[in-house]
Parts: structure tokens; C-alpha cells; sequence
């Protein structure tokens, strides 16, 4: 008998008696306000920050005020030129010395604060990690309310890697003190741009 | 009408007042008060340890002292938890479970049977920390129990309120258990004493003259501690403050 | 072999007096941040019912919701193994590390692979092992096991931390600033996610319908772990599964909230297929969960999902540290799983609960904790696992209780030894009550004594 049989002969019978299926989940809508606003004060809280867009200015030269220090800015958006590009053979260790990376989000969550990425958006998956910083482009116009509303997008069922994102990599496990860019990102900044 | 009085092993041997207090609350209500002379336990000490077979003792002796009772009402919420939730050592014949249904706390007896709505003998012009003790917190949920998200509700302030002259002081940490845990105090002694300590010192901080509860198990073991670090504070149940004790 | 003796490790703990203050008071104040959290989910206590419903159904159905899963993730590219105990567990994790040559392996937090001791299992077989969470690394370099589920560490404070980072990293000794450490961490810890042969995660939830696994970190290192070597192997223990996408968010929504306070974790990451020219393994797990959930009274601890609010709750647990529980799992909800394990070594545990029931309320899926904790006592007695002293003592009380004469005896004679006998009598190592505590005053006459003088004219 394989394990996998063993198993599952246990687990049947062993089981309690049937508990009735769950009905469907309630959307829960979140509490009053606008998403935005919601969105924002969760992201602080959270750690990230708001950068705001000016029409006039480039995001390339956003980006380089933000980080004026920086030598290797990798875009997985056309949206941004950056100065390493991303191929599809790139491995993922070559994106050790990127100091930030840009992505644009599919959407926004407001009760979290989070942000949505696949491989899709990031390219490489481990830009979003690698990196020291993380730029996240989103459409204020795709921030959906809660957690109920945003595991409704049928990309969950498609792409191979999700990520709510929220905030920076963070750690208190020293002592309880607050540690941004503990493995992860040191900073992430989400810039409000319509697609 | 008339109830069956049960009076906790501890409470008849080391805190009579608390007893004699209940009585008297009772009999001021208009309530006719029986106290069968031969009840010793509710078995709560054994079961609680698991020994359901070293517990059968006391559980039938329990039930054959209040067999005759519609209702009985005893000084103590883990006594009276353990009658209706726990008490199954022995077995479970119709007049078993009438008295368990029957066997009410006394908080919970003066504010959902009597609904008593004033204690005009009652005067304790005190600061009074309230000890909302874990087993009439969460099991016999006479209060709003800071995990749950419910609205606020508490029947021992519902009852105390209506005392003239009573301040009540909130300490930090107004749910947290005091560290009594029955056997738990002997065999667990180093954490049920710093949980001990704890408990009073947060009263103390918070201002309070007195502690009332409407466990004296709890109280028995906070006043030990609060006497042995040599605080200030006075222990009393609520039995009393109710029945008219000025201190 | 000695069961575990918590009263006495709690004594030690509770001695070390800024050790204990601080991690009483970072637990509860993580307990504090959880209530300031629920607080604002007007819907927080239905969604602890839908929580418990969901996994009640999918316990009671475990087996045909394991089986979509495997379809599901093996459509999707996932190979995926079964494992039956921990000895298989570690054994397939190696064979599949083995064939493809890795030699170091870079893993995020996971308590399955901690109750399987993984780790000391592929040393010895010559594979290098690197816990990226922090906490946990902090753990491994010191050679000691994680204290609590969600922060292992909480017991050192950075005096300790940086001691041992000195000894094993390098760092300066002395300088005890979090962030130094933390950064020396990181740097540390970079070129292993750079260099590793393969990584290894946990699970949070396995979703049946689509064949995918949740992994919930606020570092990132599982998705590091995972998204820069080719190989990534998940071990997952079969309670895991939950049946649709919809019901993460019902669990999402209280993880990170019930654990830290905070509305999610940074980390909310979602693997359903390999990455194109990776692999991906995943390793279901049994381990004592098939049996368990043929416990009429205990099934339902399989509810779990690993948040730790109980331990956090637990004044027990805050002052003795979860060391002194002997076990992978501590605190409250280790209490009800462990002496699954072993009955013998955790026998004592569940006597190391005051039965306040708070764990209970906090529990995001409703576990009945300390009613589970009870009734674990039945069993120890049942099987005769109590200590000698304690058994007997038992049976004594049991019997003077049960007999009036016998009780009234004892009672007057309690209360004249106490008046009578001197302190040093009274207050001595055969009175664990008296060390701490004053012993109660006896009054002068019992309440049945008072009774009959007031009320019966005798």
C-alpha cells in the first residue's frame, strides 16, 4: 500500500461525521469612506509610502529623485525605462545588485493596504525581493474594498505566482523592534498612476 | 420561594462571613434559604484534576443534599459552573440532571431570577476593583469578556451599581487570570504566584481599597499574595458588599 | 524516561526577572494589538463562525478534498508526495534533494518540518540547511528550538542575540542595536538566497480547487526562498486544505491579525505552478493528523492555522516561556496536540492551564481549547499517567469530601493545625501554597457551625 493510500484509507476512517458545506461569503462590505483614502492611511500604517505623480514629470525622473543614489534600476514596466532590462532568461540571482525595482500593480486592496503582483507584472519574481527598494505603479481606479473582493479576480486561479504585497520586508523579531528590509525590500513606494 | 443554599468546602472552613453573608442577602429578599447539613463538595477539586472516579464521592453526596431543590444557588461561579457543565462522575439519572439545571451562581440568580433592582441596606464607600474571575468571565459569561467583540454588558456592576457610595477603579489588565487555577496553585506554584502578584499589584496601581469577587477561591489566593508582599488592600465578596458590609 | 516538567522550567524562567517582564509584556501587547484589531471588523466574530465552519467541513471531508487538491497541483506541474510520518517526510525531502544534487537548502518558517526535526536529519546527511526567517535563525545558531510559533525568539532579548551573533556571524560583540543586527542578518543571509541548490517553505492554506498553497511571511523569505533557486519544496501538513479561493479571504482576513495585530502580513504569497524551468515538490503530510482526527474529543484542534493569539493570551505561557513545554508545539494549543505525540513525556502539560479559557476566545477557528485541556486531564488520569504524590493526594481529598463526618474532622483539624502549629511548620517546602502566599486565617467557627447556632436553635 502506497503512503498516499495509507493516508487517505486513515483520514476516511477516521472522519467525524459530516460538518455541512459553508454557504457562500458574504462580501462584507468594508467600513464607509473612500477606498482611496482607505488604501493610503493602511499602506502608512503598513510601512509603505505614497509618492504622488506629477503630470509633468517622467516617472524615470521621479524615480531618480527618489533614489538619487541609485545605479541599477531594473523596470518590469514599459512605463519605465530604468537601466537594466528585463528578459525572460534573466536569472534570478543576476538581479542580486539592483538597487530598485519598478513594477506596476494589477490592483490595490484598501482594507490592507496591499498591492497585487504576479509573474506577469514582476517578470522575474524575485525583483520584488531583490532589490532594495520596490517602486509599484497602481490605478487608483483598481483598488478594490477587502479581502472578499479581491480574491474574486480570477487571476488567482491562473497565475503560477501571486503576491499581496503590503509595505516593506519587515521584521520585530528582536525585541519587538521594528526592522524594515529585514530579507526583503527596504522601502516600497506606491505611486498612483492611471493605467 | 425556596431554595436549596450550598456553601463551598473553602468558604465553610476558612471565610464563613462569605456564607453567612449569602444567607442573610437571600433571606432580605424574601427568599426561604435551606441549607442541608450534610453537603461537603461539588467534586470540582477531583474533576478538575481529571480524577472523574475520585470525584463520584462528593458529586452524589452533592446531588443527594440538593435532590429535593428546584433551585440552588451557591457563593461561587466555578462551583456552580462545575455543577451544570462538569458534573458527570456519577450517572446521569433525571433527578441528576434537575438539580444540575437548578444549581444557579449567586450573581447570576440576583440579576436574571430575583432581578433585584435595589439594595437599600447596602453602603460601601470605597474604591472597589472588580475581579471578574475566569470562569464567570468566560464560561458563565455574566460579563462582556474583552476578547469577544460583543456588545458591553457585566450583572456583578449591574448589582453593584445599585450599592450607594461605591468608586470603581479599572486595573490594567482587568481579564486577566489571577493565577489561582484550583490545584493549579499547589502544582503550579512559581507562575500562580506571579500571576498572583501581578493581579493585585495592577489592582493596587489602579488605585483600589478593596478587590471584590464572586469567587473567594480567587480571593483566597490574591489576598495571600497581597499579604505576603505586604499591600493594602482588602478582599471582599460581593456576598457582602450586597448583604450590607460597610468594610 | 521523565515527562516534562513545566513548574519547574517555569521557575527558572520566571527567575530571569527582565527576560520574563519583557516577554510578558510583548506578548500581551501583541494581544492587545489583536483586540485593537478586531475591534474594527464589525464582522469579526461571524468570521470566526465561518472560519470554524469551513475547516469543520473540510476536516470531515478531508480525504475527497486532499484528493482534488493532488489533481489540481499535479495539473498545474507540481509533483507532489505523501508523506506518512515524519520519517517519511524527512526521507522524500532528501531523496528529492539528493537526485538533483543540492547541497544547501534555504527554507522559510515551517513548524511541520520542526515537529519532523528535519533539519539535523539532512545534516547529518550532508545537506547545508539555512533558516532564513530571523527569529529562527537566531534559534538554529544557537542551538535551541523556537520558543513561539510566530516569533521563535521572543524569550532573548538583543543582549542575547547579539551574543550569539558574535560567536557564530561575527559581529561586533557588544553592540546589541537591533538594526545592526538585523542588518548583519541580511547580509549574512543574501548570499545563501543568491547561492542555495533549493528552497523550502511551509504552507498557511492549500486551496483544493485550484492546487494552490499560501505561504505568509513579513520578511519575504519565503519568497525568496522559493523564487531564486530552481527547486521548491513545500511541506504541508494534510489539515491545511481549505476548499475554495473565497475562503482564503476568510482566513487571510484573521491570520496576521489574531498573530500580530496587523491587518495582514507583508508577505501574502500564492504558489499554484513551478516557475517556468523550475520545479516545484509538494510534500503532504500526516504525522499523527489522521489519527487525531479520529479523536471524538480532540479532532477539532486540527482547526489550527498556526497564529499563536493563544500563546500570546496565555498568562501561563507569558511567564514560563515556551520552552517549558518541551514540545515543537507550546502554549495552549501545544497542550491539546502534544500528548498525541507522546502521552508520557507531555502528560503533565495540561495541568500547566489555570482552565481561564482566554486562548478559547481569541482562537480565530473556535477551537474549544480549555474545554480540550479538561478533557485531557480525564485521559491522563484514565491512563494513569499523573504522578504518584499527586494521585494519591487526589484520592484522600476525594474520599474526605465524600464523607460529612470525615470532612467536618478535617476541617477542624486543618484549622487548629494552622492556629496552633508555628510558622516554620505551617510555611515549609511540603507547603508549596505557603512559599509565596500567606496561608488563610482560620475563623473561629465554620459557616455549617455558625448555621446551626443562628438558624436551627442548636
Amino acid at each position: 500500500m502506497t503512503s498516499r493510500d495509507a493516508i487517505l484509507a486513515a483520514v476516511r476512517a477516521n472522519a467525524p461525521p459530516p460538518a455541512p458545506p459553508v454557504p457562500p461569503i458574504p462580501d462584507f462590505a468594508p467600513a464607509g469612506g473612500p477606498l482611496l483614502a482607505a488604501f493610503n492611511e493602511r499602506l502608512a500604517a503598513m510601512g509603505g509610502k505614497l509618492a504622488a505623480a506629477d503630470d509633468g514629470a517622467t516617472l524615470d525622473a521621479l524615480i531618480a529623485t527618489l533614489f538619487p543614489d541609485a545605479k541599477v534600476i531594473a523596470s518590469a514596466t514599459p512605463e519605465v525605462r530604468g537601466t537594466r532590462p528585463l528578459a525572460a532568461a534573466t536569472a534570478p540571482a543576476d538581479l542580486a545588485d539592483v538597487d530598485v525595482g519598478v513594477v506596476r500593480a494589477a490592483f490595490g486592496v484598501a482594507e490592507t493596504g496591499s498591492v497585487w503582483l504576479s509573474e506577469d507584472e514582476l517578470k522575474i519574481n524575485a525583483l520584488a525581493y531583490l532589490a532594495q527598494h520596490l517602486v509599484v505603479l497602481l490605478d487608483p481606479a483598481h483598488i478594490v474594498g477587502n479581502l472578499h473582493h479581491a480574491y474574486r479576480d480570477p487571476r488567482f486561479a491562473t497565475a503560477r505566482y501571486a503576491v499581496l504585497v503590503t509595505g516593506p520586508s519587515a521584521t520585530a523579531d528582536i525585541e519587538g523592534v521594528l526592522i524594515h528590509g529585514a530579507q526583503g525590500v527596504r522601502s516600497l513606494t506606491v505611486v498612483l498612476r492611471p493605467l | 420561594m425556596r431554595v436549596g443554599l450550598f456553601i463551598p468546602c473553602y468558604v465553610d472552613a476558612f471565610f464563613p462571613e462569605v456564607g453567612i453573608a449569602t444567607l442573610e442577602l437571600l433571606e432580605r429578599l424574601g427568599i426561604e434559604v435551606a441549607y442541608p447539613l450534610d453537603q461537603t463538595c461539588c467534586g470540582q477539586p477531583m474533576a478538575n484534576s481529571g480524577c472523574q472516579k475520585d470525584a463520584a464521592g462528593a458529586e452524589a453526596l452533592f446531588v443527594k443534599n440538593f435532590a429535593e431543590f428546584d433551585t440552588v444557588v451557591v457563593p461561587s461561579g466555578s462551583c456552580a459552573h462545575h455543577v451544570r457543565e462538569h458534573l458527570d462522575a456519577i450517572a446521569q439519572t433525571p433527578q441528576v440532571e434537575k438539580v444540575r439545571r437548578g444549581t444557579y451562581e449567586l450573581v447570576e440568580f440576583l440579576h436574571d431570577v430575583v432581578k433585584v433592582d435595589g439594595f437599600p441596606w447596602a453602603e460601601f464607600p470605597h474604591k472597589v476593583g472588580l475581579h471578574n474571575t475566569c470562569t464567570t468571565l468566560r464560561r458563565l459569561r455574566t460579563a462582556k469578556a474583552s476578547e469577544i467583540e460583543e456588545p458591553l454588558f457585566s450583572k456583578p456592576l449591574d448589582l453593584l451599581r445599585k450599592v450607594r457610595g461605591i468608586e470603581f477603579v479599572t486595573p490594567d489588565r482587568a481579564d486577566e487570570c489571577c493565577g489561582f487555577g484550583g490545584t493549579f496553585a499547589v502544582f503550579e506554584e512559581p507562575v500562580s504566584a506571579k500571576m498572583g502578584y501581578d493581579k493585585v499589584a495592577d489592582h493596587h496601581r489602579a488605585g483600589a481599597e478593596y478587590i471584590v469577587s464572586a469567587d473567594m477561591s480567587c480571593l483566597m489566593h490574591q489576598k495571600g499574595c497581597a499579604e505576603r508582599l505586604g499591600l493594602d488592600i482588602g478582599f471582599i465578596h460581593i456576598a457582602q458588599i450586597l448583604n450590607g458590609s460597610r468594610a | 524516561m521523565r515527562p516534562v516538567d513545566h513548574a519547574e522550567a517555569s521557575s527558572h524562567f520566571i527567575e530571569a526577572t527582565a527576560h520574563l517582564e519583557f516577554h510578558d509584556r510583548r506578548l500581551w501587547d501583541l494581544r492587545l494589538k489583536r483586540d485593537r484589531e478586531a475591534h474594527r471588523i464589525a464582522e469579526w466574530e461571524e468570521l470566526r463562525n465561518l472560519a470554524s465552519a469551513i475547516k469543520e467541513h473540510t476536516l470531515t471531508h478531508l480525504a475527497d478534498y486532499l484528493e482534488q487538491f493532488e489533481a489540481a497541483a499535479k495539473t498545474n506541474g507540481a509533483h507532489v508526495h505523501w508523506a506518512r510520518d515524519a520519517g517519511e517526510h524527512n526521507q522524500i525531502v532528501y531523496d528529492i534533494l539528493a537526485a538533483r544534487g543540492a547541497k544547501t537548502l534555504v527554507k522559510s518558517k515551517s513548524m511541520l518540518t520542526e515537529e519532523c526535526d528535519m533539519r539535523p536529519f539532512l545534516e547529518t546527511r550532508g545537506v547545508k540547511v539555512i533558516e532564513t526567517d530571523l527569529g529562527e535563525r537566531i534559534q538554529q545558531l544557537d542551538d535551541e528550538p523556537p520558543s513561539h510559533i510566530v516569533v521563535p525568539a521572543v524569550h532573548k532579548l538583543r543582549g542575547d542575540v547579539s551574543t550569539v551573533f558574535a560567536r557564530t556571524l561575527g559581529s561586533q560583540p557588544g553592540n546589541n542595536d537591533v538594526h545592526y543586527l538585523a542588518e548583519t542578518m541580511r547580509r549574512n543571509t543574501r548570499p545563501y538566497f543568491l547561492g542555495a541548490d533549493a528552497g523550502m517553505t511551509g504552507a498557511n492554506f492549500a486551496v483544493a480547487e485550484t492546487g494552490s498553497f499560501v505561504v505568509c511571511t513579513n520578511e519575504g523569505n519565503a519568497d525568496l526562498s522559493a523564487n531564486v533557486p530552481k527547486l521548491h519544496i513545500a511541506s504541508i501538513g494534510i489539515e491545511k486544505i481549505i476548499p475554495r479561493l473565497e475562503h482564503l479571504a476568510v482566513f487571510i482576513r484573521m491570520l496576521s491579525r489574531s498573530a500580530l495585530g496587523s491587518p495582514i502580513t507583508q508577505y501574502t504569497s500564492h504558489f499554484r505552478a513551478p516557475r517556468s524551468g523550475s520545479e516545484l515538490h509538494i510534500v503532504l503530510t500526516d504525522n499523527g493528523r489522521s489519527q487525531r482526527l479520529g479523536m471524538k474529543d480532540f479532532w477539532t484542534s486540527l482547526k489550527c492555522i498556526r497564529c499563536g493569539a493563544c500563546m500570546n493570551t496565555c498568562p501561563v505561557y507569558r511567564r514560563s516561556g515556551g520552552l517549558s513545554y518541551g514540545a515543537t508545539y507550546s502554549g495552549p494549543i501545544g497542550i491539546i496536540m502534544d500528548p498525541v505525540f507522546d502521552i508520557r513525556k507531555y502528560s503533565q502539560l495540561p495541568y500547566a492551564s489555570t482552565l481561564n479559557g482566554s486562548c478559547t476566545s481569541v482562537c480565530p477557528v473556535k477551537i474549544n481549547i480549555h474545554e480540550q485541556i479538561y478533557k485531557w486531564r480525564r485521559v491522563m488520569a484514565e491512563r494513569n499517567q499523573l504522578p504518584l504524590v499527586k494521585k494519591e493526594a487526589i484520592r484522600i481529598i476525594g474520599k474526605v469530601l465524600s464523607e460529612p463526618r470525615l470532612y467536618r474532622a478535617a476541617i477542624s483539624a486543618t484549622g487548629l493545625a494552622i492556629e496552633h502549629l508555628p510558622r516554620f511548620a505551617v510555611y515549609n517546602w511540603l507547603n508549596p501554597w505557603g512559599r509565596q502566599r500567606e496561608v488563610p486565617e482560620p475563623p473561629k467557627q465554620s459557616f455549617r457551625s455558625w448555621y446551626l447556632k443562628n438558624r436551627t436553635g442548636q
